[in-house]
């Protein structure tokens, strides 16, 4: 019961992080609603595995979220530079 | 104490629940991108910190216990990242912050691109 209340509140966050997503007027917005997203999936992962008497979905979580930073982090490198391979010793101080 | 460890995990699991809606809501609500990213934040720590720590109430002392408190340090340690590289990110592409009153010295500051990425 207590798991299913907390599935419940975050699967209605998603909802709402999903809705950020597709409105999100500039791309920096709906990066971030990807990388809340991907937090609240990890959120939903454990208590799902809670839920079902399964903590091996654990396991996923950890991975989905070293992936999650990987993916934020490239994303917003290639829109700052337009390039991945960008040389970090020319970094410009803006 | 079973019944002790009970109500306490409810509390934390309710408690991170509502920070989850709450900064989910205001993802969805603040005007522009800085806002929202504090709003981001406070799903990032408060929610996910409730949410696992009644979790590990459940877990008692085990694998899973430890695992939880692994991804609990992930999320501390990445969030902050991620917002700051956000931050750098969109300052670069000329997305300004909405300010009350400009404080910067005269002639500092751009005008070009100030009204980017706002809702009308």
């Amino acid at each position: 019961m207590m798991f299913a209340t907390a599935a419940v509140a975050l699967i209605i966050a998603l909802g709402l992080a999903i809705i950020r997503a597709i409105k999100g007027p500039t791309v920096f917005d709906r990066v971030l609603a990807g990388n809340c997203v991907g937090t609240l999936a990890i959120l939903l992962l454990a208590v799902i595995g809670f839920l079902t008497g399964r903590p091996e979905f654990l396991d996923v979580g950890l991975t989905y979220g070293l992936l999650n930073l990987v993916g934020s982090l490239a994303v917003l490198k290639f829109f700052r530079h337009g390039d991945l391979a960008y040389d970090a010793g020319k970094e410009p101080t803006s | 104490m079973a019944f002790a460890i009970e109500i306490a995990s409810w509390a934390f699991i309710i408690l991170g629940s509502f920070f989850a809606i709450v900064g989910m809501l205001g993802l969805l609500r603040m005007p522009e991108l800085f806002t929202r990213m504090h709003a981001a934040s406070v799903m990032e720590t408060l929610g996910a910190g409730f949410l696992i720590l009644g979790m590990l109430l459940q877990a008692g002392m085990s694998l899973v216990a430890f695992k939880l408190l692994f991804i609990l340090g992930l999320f501390l340690l990445t969030a902050p990242v991620v917002t700051h590289a956000l931050a750098q990110a969109a300052l670069h592409e000329a997305v300004r912050p909405m300010l009350s009153e400009d404080r910067r010295p005269a002639g500092a500051g751009d005008s070009q691109g100030k009204e980017k990425g706002r809702e009308p």
